[in-house]
């Protein structure tokens, strides 16, 4: 029988929904246990909300100063220890997760899974390559602890409020290196709903121009109450922080609406996108490839169609 | 002065629609064109920016893959380079095997630095730099788009989901770049010629007592689903009008 171990995400002292989306991946190999594992400074209120999704047996927290912040090489030696005994070690395929996952399998003397799809069964698993151009199934040896990380774009998180899991303090005995040091988040503040959750995304490509002109898309987003997206090219230019960045090396997002403005449809963007519910593209160029994977297409000058399109919302 | 150590992986270039074999046996690459992983030209570009600025004396640009590959490397040799390392092996190594083949080539040639790609764009895995600094027991600093060089230590801006993070490392360590890391530059005619009298060390993969870490097997390639094609509306009244019959207004 299997026994799991998923790597809580945090930060600022809240729960990250990617977290939730791995214990569902988690639930889908059919395990005995699913346990949570929250390494922070101060890990209560973060394990009070992990110890509320549904299907997670026990939530273990590391509280440690060293732990404030997600420095790879000082939770790498941690997890690897808190590992025993576990048959599966999952982290979500999100920043956090890419960082230290594969640095806890090497210690582990284990291959990675990265970005599961879908679970085939306890060592196999869909994921995909070039870009999602292709997806394999890949069989892990069941001699060695599966490492894998999530994609948290192809999983619904675990529902949240009847779980009930007990919380226990576990004693690691790991020594931490010394040699990496947190300097400082620079995050982009912003009231708008987060891009990797949101329900609805309008993001901007090379074809808005400029900075200024980003307003365009922050207007219409505001009025649906959707996240904000970019191109590659758009965060190239220089319109918009690098966070906002969509596709195969940017986030990987599955909202229910994603509109396209300005932008190409290179294949690197429609990578993080390919989840989504309804797509839609407004752009000059009937060609475009981006409406060959729209839901609903138009065909025009954004400058002309945005504000018409706020107008007719009412 | 310190040597940077380079990871220089070829992979199918990133213009080429990748096609399924219809019998789930693998992807298509016979005759398709093959290039620098681009994560790699822009590691390399950082490491010669190094150099230029006086922060390093040396860089080598490492391959692992079948005998073909030196081609590739001498790529790396003309962007500047001063000397490539081939590690010959017929089969593809999976990312933990590259990292224990990258750890003995760490151990021989002592590195600063180590930069690789913060993903390879074939397997997309983005493992073998931080399995490398795990095996290293040295930091890691991944996904940069700034590297700083100063007193033996790295501050590196890494992009993450939430924003820009900085960390300081102390070297030697291992950097993944990043898209935004810098823009690599393009390889001159002249610079080809003299690529032909840079060194090439070959070492078979087998020589150098690396456990193979290649636990995953696949058994199936498939082409993803396809989302079936839409329709066009004429104008913004339609398109409000569509998105309301779906709900999403
Ligand atoms: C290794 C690698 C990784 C990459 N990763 C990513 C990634 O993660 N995400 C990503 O997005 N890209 C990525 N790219 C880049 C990708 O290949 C494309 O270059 C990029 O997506 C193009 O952005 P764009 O569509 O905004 O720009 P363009 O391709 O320049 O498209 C602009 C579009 O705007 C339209 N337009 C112009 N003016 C108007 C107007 N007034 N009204 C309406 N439409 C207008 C044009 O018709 C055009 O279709 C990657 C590339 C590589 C090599
Ligand atoms: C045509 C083709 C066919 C393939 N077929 C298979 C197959 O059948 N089965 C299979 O398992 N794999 C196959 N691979 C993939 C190969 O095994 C990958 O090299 C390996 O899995 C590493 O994954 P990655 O490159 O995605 O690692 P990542 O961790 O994404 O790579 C990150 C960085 O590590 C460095 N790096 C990684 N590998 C090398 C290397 N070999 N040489 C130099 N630097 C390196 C580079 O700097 C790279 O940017 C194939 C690759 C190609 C191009």
């Amino acid at each position: 029988m299997s026994k799991i171990l998923v790597i809580a995400e945090h930060l600022d002292g809240k729960l990250n929904p990617s977290t939730a989306r791995a214990v569902s991946a988690a639930a889908a190999v059919k395990p005995e246990a699913i346990d949570v594992l929250v390494l922070a400074a101060q890990a209560d209120a973060i394990a009070a909300e992990a110890a509320k999704i549904e299907g997670v047996s026990r939530v273990l927290t590391v509280a440690r100063a060293e732990n404030a912040h997600p420095l790879a090489a000082v939770l790498a030696p941690q997890i690897a220890k808190a590992a025993a005994g576990y048959t599966h070690v999952f982290g979500p395929s999100t920043t956090f997760g890419k960082d230290v996952m594969p640095r806890v399998a090497a210690l582990l003397g284990t291959a990675q899974v990265s970005d599961v799809m879908s679970v085939e069964g306890s060592h196999s698993f869909k994921r995909p390559i070039y870009a999602g151009n292709a997806i394999v199934t890949v069989e892990a040896e069941p001699s060695h602890v599966v490492v894998a990380t999530i994609r948290t774009a192809s999983w619904p998180a675990a529902a949240s409020g009847n779980g009930n899991a007990s919380v226990e303090a576990l004693s690691v005995d790991a020594a931490l290196p010394s040699h990496t040091r947190f300097v400082e988040l620079r995050q982009g503040k912003s009231d708008r709903p987060d891009l990797q959750s949101a329900s609805k995304v309008v993001s901007g490509g090379r074809g808005v121009g400029s900075k200024e002109n980003f307003e365009i898309i922050y207007k219409l987003a505001d009025k649906l109450g959707a996240g904000v997206g970019a191109s590659r090219a758009a965060v190239d230019a220089g319109y918009v922080p690098s966070d906002l960045q969509v596709g195969q090396t940017g986030k990987i997002i599955a909202p229910e609406l994603y509109m396209a403005i300005g932008i190409s449809g290179a294949i690197q963007h429609l990578t993080g996108i390919k989840d989504a519910g309804t797509i839609v593209a407004i752009n000059k160029d009937g060609e475009a490839p981006i409406f060959e994977v729209a839901d609903i297409g138009l065909v025009g000058d954004l400058f002309k169609l945005l504000p018409e399109i706020e107008q007719a919302i009412g | 002065m310190m040597k940077i150590l380079v990871g220089y992986k070829r992979v199918v270039d990133y213009n080429v629609r990748i096609q399924v074999k219809p019998d789930g046996t693998g992807v298509v690459t016979d005759g398709v064109k093959l290039s620098a992983n681009p994560f790699d030209d822009i590691a390399l570009e950082e490491a010669l920016r190094l150099r230029e600025k006086g922060l390093a004396e040396e860089v080598v640009v490492v391959g692992i893959g079948p005998s073909d590959l030196t081609a590739h490397l001498r790529n790396g040799l003309a962007m500047g380079a001063n000397r490539a390392i081939h590690v010959v092996t017929a089969d593809a190594v999976q990312p933990l095997t590259a990292a224990r083949t990258l750890l003995k080539l760490v151990e021989k040639e002592q590195p600063g630095l180590v930069i690789l790609g913060k993903q390879a764009i074939d397997d997309d895995a983005n493992q073998t730099g931080q399995m490398l600094a795990a095996l290293w027991d040295r930091p890691q600093a991944t996904f940069a788009s700034k590297v700083e060089i100063a007193d033996g230590k790295a501050t590196v801006t890494r992009e993450v989901d939430a924003g820009l993070e900085v960390i300081s490392v102390d070297l030697p360590a291992v950097v993944t770049s990043d898209l935004r890391l810098n823009e690599p530059r393009f390889i001159k005619l002249p610079d080809i010629m003299k690529a032909k009298s840079k060194p090439i060390d070959l070492i078979e993969l087998a020589t150098l007592g690396v456990d193979s870490g290649d636990h995953l097997k696949t058994t199936h390639y498939a082409a993803p689903a396809k989302r079936s094609k839409g329709v066009m509306v004429k104008d913004a009244a339609e398109l409000v009008a569509a998105l309301k019959q779906k709900g999403l207004l």
